[in-house]
Parts: structure tokens; C-alpha cells; sequence
């Protein structure tokens, strides 16, 4: 069974007082949808900004395309292949949507007609190659989506941390946004993300590990994870998994 | 090598400068600790400050001692008008802008003096500014000592204020989150022009305090602003007791590396440290760097 | 191609018109007005170079203009060295302290306030050390000999020193104009706007910015190097005092950051307003920097892309243009 592209393993992390992260360890195997779930506060965008070098993890190795990566900068994890995007979008705000793509696209192509045109290519398949002249500061929340993961796919990774990549879209512009993400894991990427929104998990993601408190509690299938009382327990509260038994029969 | 005669004197004499710097880099802190902001105005206000105390004794015959208390509130009032009107507005709330503004001010004020003044160096001659009292082995001169107790005066004073008054715990909410502050309906621009009122009212007490044995010229007040922009960063920004506890560290030091360094390089030390201590300080980015 | 000779025709232009004002007048007032406004605006190009486009704001560029001042005039004075290389060596120093400084200030993590300190602090420790250092002259100065000769880089006649002055603006322009279109460039907007998404699009920022630094301080040293030959005297508060570093940055500022011809405007105008407050108020010392200093108050209050951004802004209310068009004139 080969290693799996990405192995967070026993990652522990604490600020201060506060463990954020407590023994996580999840594998995010190659082309495939993994999907990090769990309520506010669970450590799920600390993992992320470990994964991708931003912090360094008080305890436990992070692996990634059979090397230790653990405590290597953002830069160098990008040009390894590692894209993220944030979970409060950080557009280049005074540049054009074309320019932000770009800057990620310059990464392999050192060109500016290059990179401009790879860009173009890139929102293209996002579906923003209408908006390219336009400044990232004018576009809409939808639009600002998009344009977060146009630039982390610029890089071309092997591997997109998608953070809350759906959250504040409605219910529409979700269902837009779905099968994109199918298509960018279809070409290959290995793609894990950090979602609320359950529908997308459901139908996206082919494993799903849970966190709360900063442990995973719970790992598998979506459709049984949904009904797994600890998972529900966690989100809802103690005991609300007997409650909703209680109240089923 | 260095009998205690030299050094106890050169303590306590760092000891008495120490205070005063101490005031100045309290009134940065305080800005600091609540606008966020680092106020590169600091200096040319206390040049001004020095310059305001200077002419109420040739104009006014006011001893500098008194006239802190005409003073204080006037810089008071103007520190409170500059954030409220000039500052506040002209930055929009950007960063970079602030930084700029408070340069420009800095920039307008100390040239304003110079313009004025010219740049002759003036210094009051008191009837009691060569006294000494005797601590010890050593001779204090009489200002320096006076200036000492002030300070613990003042700073006392403002603890007091920051403790028990309905404004000290509205700027002490504003400081720590305010969002929250404004949404339980503070006026933060007000906490705001408040705080740096508070900070200019302090450089007008350490320019009193300062006259009688300093001299004034439109640079003078940079100085002073160097020594107190390394204590604030030593002493952690936004920190008072930091600021009173620098101050008294850095003002000893000075003294007993000018024993050995003089002057000039005195200086250098100064400005070296001040620069350690940035480049050590802990970075302020968000995340540790990798 | 046809889009790099478009980008640089206004350059060539305004070079155009500049260099035929010696035709139009022997004025030595106007030509010495020229001559220092030039100056500023190579000063302030390379300072826009890592405040407007790289977004961090130097309080101490007189780092730089100061070590290229005293380098060509040390070199020439004490060594004996040929005015030509001295000045490219002068050059060469300003860059090197630059990457000193922004390799300490960077790897550090310094950014907005504490960056605009530490660049003082060191500005001014330069500062001290050329007022007492013998090699400087302490505080007599230094003085670099009169030898009216072009081997020597020194001329008799104004024109010359307003010609190499125009040609080294010149060339910070189209410097400038080519890091803009460039992966460097790019990465270097990206930093200015956001260090931590950049990073994530694996852009070495660090790296970025030390290189910025660099560039910065040898376009600002080259300032430096042509005062020493113009005005053959510095003294440590000529070269590495405040009044430098704040010229620098007023420049670029009151013209608009970012953009290439910014400081050349910003210098045209701020100068002239010194001559007129010198004109109407006398020459008392002190009055030129309140202005100046209320300058920076208001455009940074009323104005923030400066002179650039307003005239952006007009042609946009004169077009009425759409939405896509808009964007546009943001870019022009």
C-alpha cells in the first residue's frame, strides 16, 4: 500500500495555556477528496497553517510525498507543491483578479506573458475569466471565493488545502461551486478540506476525519460519520445523540 | 578599579535622568499601548514642551516648577486636539498612514521652533539650579533630585487614573479590545485624543522638570525621544511598568558607560541597543516564523 | 515588443523635454533648480522602489545617500581613486549597506512602524560615526578638491552635471518601469499587499525584500555619490541626516507611490514650493520643512495616491467610463 501523499502524525500544538491541537494525526491519500470536519475552535485551521509551514507544531511530524516536511517555510512547501487557501480570503487587494493569478502562476513560469497567460487559463477554470481586468477589491464574496482558489491552483500543486473554500456562498453558488472542486481532484490534485457546509462533504469527499477540542474523534465513510453519535455529541452538545434517539422513537 | 565614591554618584545620577526619561517613554507607551500607534511626533512635542516652559520664565517669570501646572493642561489640550482633529482624521485609520502623519507633525513642529527661534541654544539660569543636595558619598544636584520624586509623583498619579477613574477604565477597555469598547458605546475617538492627550501632558511635566538644568534647542527634544523609543521597546509596548522600570535601567547605564565610553559613543550605545532590541524583539507576525 | 516601446514612450518624452531645457536657457538659477530637483527625484525613485512598490516605508534612507556621498568623496580624496569609479564604487556601498540593513531588518521580521525605526536608528548611528570618525573629517567634513575636468567629473559649465543628473533619473525610471514587468516586480506588489498569501504562493519574501532593499538603497546611494561631485562638500548632517531620508520619502509621496513617474513629480513640485516659500517668506532656516512637513500631513490626509492618483481620478470623471474601463485607468 503506497504512503499516502500527506501524513499528519501524533501533530500536537499549544499556545500558551491553550492546546489547540492534541495528538491529530489524519492521511490524506493521493488524488482522492479528504474532508476535515468538526465545530468552531477545533484546531481544524491550526492543522492547516501547520501543514503548510505557517506554525510550527509543538509535537508530531507532518509527511508529505514520502519526505518530513515538518517546520519548513510556506514558500518552500509551495514550491514543493502545497497550496492553501485561507480561511478569511487574503486577496492581493490593490491588484486586478488577472495580476493576483498571476502571481501565483509566476511561481513556474518566470515570464510575465507567461504567467499572465496561465493565469487566464487558470480562471478559466473557476469560471472568473470574465472578471480578469476587473480589481480583486470589486469582486463579490462568490467572487473572492473563486479567486482564492484560482491563485492556490496557479502554483500548480499536488496538493490543496481548501479552508472553508464554501463558507459564506448560498445555496446556489454553492451548487456552482462543487463540481469544480470535482474537476481540480479529476486532474489529479489531492485535495483536503476544511468545510461546514455538510451537503458538500457529503457528495465531494471519500473520507472524512473529524475534530473537536483539538482530537480527531472520529474517522470514515461521510455517510457514516453523519450518524456517528460522537460526532453528532460534538457538534451538538452532550448527551444530544440519546436526546435525538430519544426523540426518534 | 572604580571606587564606590565615582560610582554610587554615577548610580544615583543615572537613577535621577533615568526618572525623567522613565516620564517620557510613559507617555509613549501609553499611546503606544492604546493607539497602537508609535507616535514619531514624541520628540518635537517635547521640544515644544521645553521651549513652552523656557519662555514662562524670560515672558512670564514663572518658575518651571509652577508652570507645570499651566502647562500640563495646555499640552494636555493641544496632545488632545492633534489626535482628535489632525491625526485621527488625516490617517483613515492606516497603519502606514499614521506613521507619516505623526513624522509630518514632527517635522512641522520642530522646524516651526527653529523657524521661530532659531537655532541658538538657550538655557535658563535659576538661582537654585546649581544647588546640591548630599545623598551619601554623593552631591545631587537639587533639580535632578526634585525631578526624581515628581516622577514617582506622576506616574503614581496616573496609575491612580488608569485604576479608579470612569476614564482610566475606558481607555484600559479601548486598549484591549475595541470593538467591544465601542460597542458598549464608548467613544473611542475620544478615548483615543484622550490618551494622547494624556501622553503630551506627560512631556510637558518632564519638560519642566528638565528646564531648570537642561539646555533647549529645536533638536533637544530628540534625544531624550531616542533614549525613551529603546526603553519602550526594552521595557514592552504598552507596558508602564516596563517604561518606569526601563527608564531607570537605561538611565543608570548611560551614566556608567559615559564613565567609561564619553559622550558620543554613548550615544552609539544607545542607538545600538535600541536596534538589538528591535531586531531580538519577538516578531509581532501573526504565527511563529518557520 | 510594441507593448514594452509603448510602456517606455512617456519616459522618453518627459527625458525629451528635460534634457532640452539647457537649449531654452542659460539661467544657472534655473539649471541649479533642475539640477537639485533631479536629484531629489533619483533620491525619492529609489525610495519608492521599497516604500511604494514594496510597501515598506524607510525612515532612513539617508543611509544610503550618505555612504554613496562619502564613499566617492573618500575614495577620491584620501585614496586618490579616478571620480568615475568612485562613483560606481559609491554605488556598490550604498547597495551593500542596503542589503546589511535589510537583511537585518527582514530576517527579523520587522514590518510598518518597527521597520520605519530601525531604518532611523541606523540612519542616525551612521550618523554619529561620520561626525567623529577621522576618515570623515569628523566634523570639519569632507571636501573633495576642485579639478574642473570631465576625467575628474567635475565641469565648469552647469550643463554637463544637469545632463548626467537627467540621465541617471533616466535610467531609475526605466529601471523602475522594467521591475514592474517582471516576475520580481510582481512578487514585490504581492509582499506590499499581503506577505502572508504571498508566502503561501511561495514567494521567498524575505529574499524579495532584502533584493528591494538592495536596489533601493543603490539608486538612492547613486544620489548621494552626484551630490558629492556637484556640491563638493558633505559633512555628517549633509549625508546621513534626517533631512534626507525625509526628502526621500516626500518626494514619491506627494507625486504617488507605486507609480514610475511619482517621485519625478513629487520632487518637481516640492521644490518648486520651497523656491516660492523662499521667494514670498525669505530664507530663514526651518520654514521650507514646515512646509514640507504640512505637506506630507494634507496629501496623506486628502490625497494618499498623491499627484498621480489625482490625475488618474480626473481622467476618470472626465471619461465616465464603465466599470471595465475603470480599471484601465487604474493601470495607466
Amino acid at each position: 500500500m503506497p504512503e499516502p501523499l500527506l501524513r499528519v502524525d501524533t501533530v500536537s500544538k499549544r499556545f500558551g495555556g491553550l492546546l489547540a491541537v492534541d495528538r491529530a494525526s489524519f492521511d490524506a491519500p493521493a488524488g482522492r477528496i479528504t474532508a476535515l470536519i468538526g465545530p468552531n475552535g477545533a484546531g481544524k485551521t491550526t492543522l492547516f497553517a501547520i501543514i503548510a509551514g505557517f506554525l510550527r507544531p509543538s509535537a508530531g511530524r507532518v509527511r508529505y510525498d514520502g519526505a518530513d516536511i515538518t517546520g519548513l517555510p510556506p514558500h518552500r512547501l509551495a514550491r514543493r507543491g502545497i497550496a492553501r487557501t485561507f480561511q478569511i480570503v487574503q486577496p492581493f487587494a490593490g491588484l486586478t483578479v488577472a495580476e493576483n493569478i498571476a502571481v501565483g502562476a509566476h511561481l513556474h513560469h518566470a515570464s510575465r506573458a507567461r504567467a499572465l497567460a496561465a493565469a487566464a487559463a487558470v480562471a478559466r477554470t473557476v469560471d472568473l475569466d470574465g472578471e480578469l481586468a476587473k480589481p480583486a477589491a470589486a469582486l463579490t464574496v462568490a467572487g473572492r471565493k473563486r479567486l482564492e482558489l484560482a491563485r492556490a491552483l496557479a502554483i500548480e500543486p499536488k496538493l490543496l488545502l481548501l479552508d472553508e473554500v464554501l463558507a459564506g456562498l448560498n445555496p446556489s453558488e454553492v451548487r456552482d461551486m462543487v463540481p469544480v472542486i470535482r474537476a481540480i481532484a479529476a486532474r489529479g490534485v489531492t485535495i483536503v478540506m476544511i468545510e461546514h457546509v455538510m451537503q458538500a462533504v457529503m457528495s465531494l469527499a471519500g473520507h472524512v476525519f473529524v475534530l473537536a477540542e483539538g482530537r480527531v474523534i472520529a474517522e470514515g465513510a461521510p455517510q457514516r460519520i453523519a450518524a456517528d453519535p460522537r460526532v453528532v455529541e460534538a457538534y451538538l452538545g452532550h448527551g444530544a445523540a440519546q436526546r435525538m434517539m430519544g426523540a426518534a422513537r | 578599579m572604580l571606587s564606590p565614591a565615582i560610582l554610587i554618584p554615577a548610580i544615583l545620577n543615572g537613577l535621577m535622568s533615568g526618572a525623567v526619561y522613565a516620564l517620557v517613554a510613559l507617555g509613549l507607551t501609553l499611546i503606544y499601548g492604546v493607539l497602537h500607534i508609535i507616535n514619531f511626533a514624541h520628540g518635537a512635542l517635547l521640544t515644544a514642551a521645553m521651549f513652552a516652559a523656557f519662555f514662562a520664565n524670560r515672558w512670564l517669570g514663572l518658575d518651571p516648577y509652577v508652570a507645570a501646572f499651566l502647562l500640563t493642561p495646555l499640552f494636555f489640550a493641544l496632545g488632545y486636539a492633534l489626535q482628535r482633529f489632525v491625526i485621527g482624521p488625516a490617517a483613515h485609520g492606516e497603519d502606514r498612514n499614521i506613521l507619516l502623519v505623526t513624522l509630518g507633525l514632527a517635522v512641522v513642529i520642530e522646524n516651526a521652533l527653529l523657524y521661530v527661534f532659531r537655532a541658538d541654544t538657550r538655557i535658563l539660569d535659576l538661582p537654585y539650579g546649581f544647588d546640591t543636595i548630599q545623598v551619601g558619598p554623593a552631591f545631587i544636584a537639587l533639580p535632578r533630585a526634585i525631578a526624581f520624586v515628581a516622577v514617582i509623583a506622576v506616574a503614581l498619579a496616573l496609575w491612580l487614573i488608569m485604576r479608579f477613574s470612569d476614564t482610566g477604565k475606558a481607555i484600559r477597555a479601548v486598549a484591549r479590545e475595541k470593538l467591544g469598547a465601542e460597542l458598549a458605546g464608548i467613544d473611542v475617538a475620544h478615548v483615543y485624543a484622550m490618551t494622547f492627550g494624556l501622553g503630551t501632558a506627560c512631556l510637558a511635566v518632564a519638560a519642566c522638570l528638565l528646564i531648570p538644568s537642561y539646555y533647549v534647542n529645536p533638536s533637544a527634544g530628540n534625544a531624550f525621544v531616542l533614549i525613551a523609543f529603546t526603553i519602550v521597546v526594552l521595557g514592552g509596548m504598552g507596558s508602564v511598568a516596563g517604561a518606569l522600570i526601563g527608564g531607570l535601567f537605561v538611565g543608570v547605564v548611560e551614566s556608567l558607560s559615559g564613565l567609561w565610553l564619553g559622550e558620543s559613543l554613548g550615544q552609539i550605545g544607545i542607538f545600538l541597543i535600541f536596534i538589538l532590541a528591535l531586531l531580538l524583539r519577538p516578531s509581532g507576525l501573526f504565527g511563529e516564523r518557520a | 515588443m510594441k507593448a514594452q516601446a509603448k510602456s517606455l514612450l512617456p519616459i522618453l518624452v518627459a527625458l525629451a523635454l528635460l534634457a532640452a531645457v539647457p537649449l531654452v536657457t542659460t539661467s544657472n538659477v534655473v539649471l541649479n533648480f533642475l539640477v537639485f530637483a533631479l536629484l531629489i527625484a533619483l533620491v525619492g525613485q529609489g525610495w519608492n522602489l521599497l516604500g511604494g512598490y514594496g510597501g515598506q516605508h524607510s525612515f532612513g534612507h539617508a543611509a544610503f545617500f550618505g555612504t554613496g556621498a562619502y564613499v566617492t568623496a573618500i575614495l577620491q580624496v584620501r585614496y586618490g581613486v579616478n571620480a568615475w569609479p568612485a562613483f560606481a564604487l559609491g554605488i556598490f556601498a550604498g547597495a551593500a549597506v542596503g542589503a546589511v540593513i535589510g537583511a537585518l531588518a527582514f530576517r527579523s521580521g520587522l514590518r510598518g512602524s518597527y521597520f520605519a525605526l530601525v531604518t532611523l536608528a541606523f540612519a542616525e548611528v551612521l550618523r554619529i560615526v561620520a561626525s567623529v570618525a577621522p576618515i570623515t573629517g569628523a566634523g570639519v567634513g569632507t571636501l573633495v578638491k576642485l579639478d574642473l575636468r570631465w576625467q575628474a567629473l567635475q565641469f565648469q559649465s552647469r550643463v554637463p552635471f544637469y545632463l548626467i543628473i537627467l540621465a541617471l533619473v533616466a535610467v531609475s525610471l526605466v529601471l523602475v518601469r522594467v521591475v514592474e514587468r517582471t516576475r520580481f516586480g510582481a512578487w514585490l506588489v504581492a509582499v506590499r499587499e499581503n506577505e502572508d498569501a504571498a508566502r503561501a504562493l511561495g514567494v521567498d519574501t524575505t529574499l524579495v525584500k532584502i533584493g528591494a532593499m538592495m536596489l533601493s538603497a543603490a539608486i538612492t546611494a547613486a544620489g548621494g555619490c552626484f551630490y558629492a561631485q556637484y556640491y563638493l562638500f558633505i559633512d555628517a548632517g549633509i549625508a546621513y541626516g534626517p533631512w534626507i531620508s525625509i526628502e526621500a520619502l516626500l518626494a514619491p509621496i506627494v507625486g504617488g507611490v507605486g507609480t514610475v513617474f511619482g517621485p519625478l513629480l513629487g520632487a518637481l513640485v516640492v521644490k518648486s514650493l520651497g523656491e516660492a516659500t523662499k521667494l514670498l517668506a525669505g530664507d530663514a532656516p526651518g520654514l521650507d520643512l514646515v512646509i514640507y512637513g504640512s505637506v506630507l500631513v494634507l496629501v496623506v490626509a486628502f490625497a494618499p495616491r498623491g499627484i498621480a492618483g489625482l490625475l488618474a481620478d480626473l481622467r476618470r470623471w472626465g471619461r465616465r467610463a464603465p466599470a471595465g474601463a475603470l480599471a484601465e485607468a487604474d493601470h495607466a
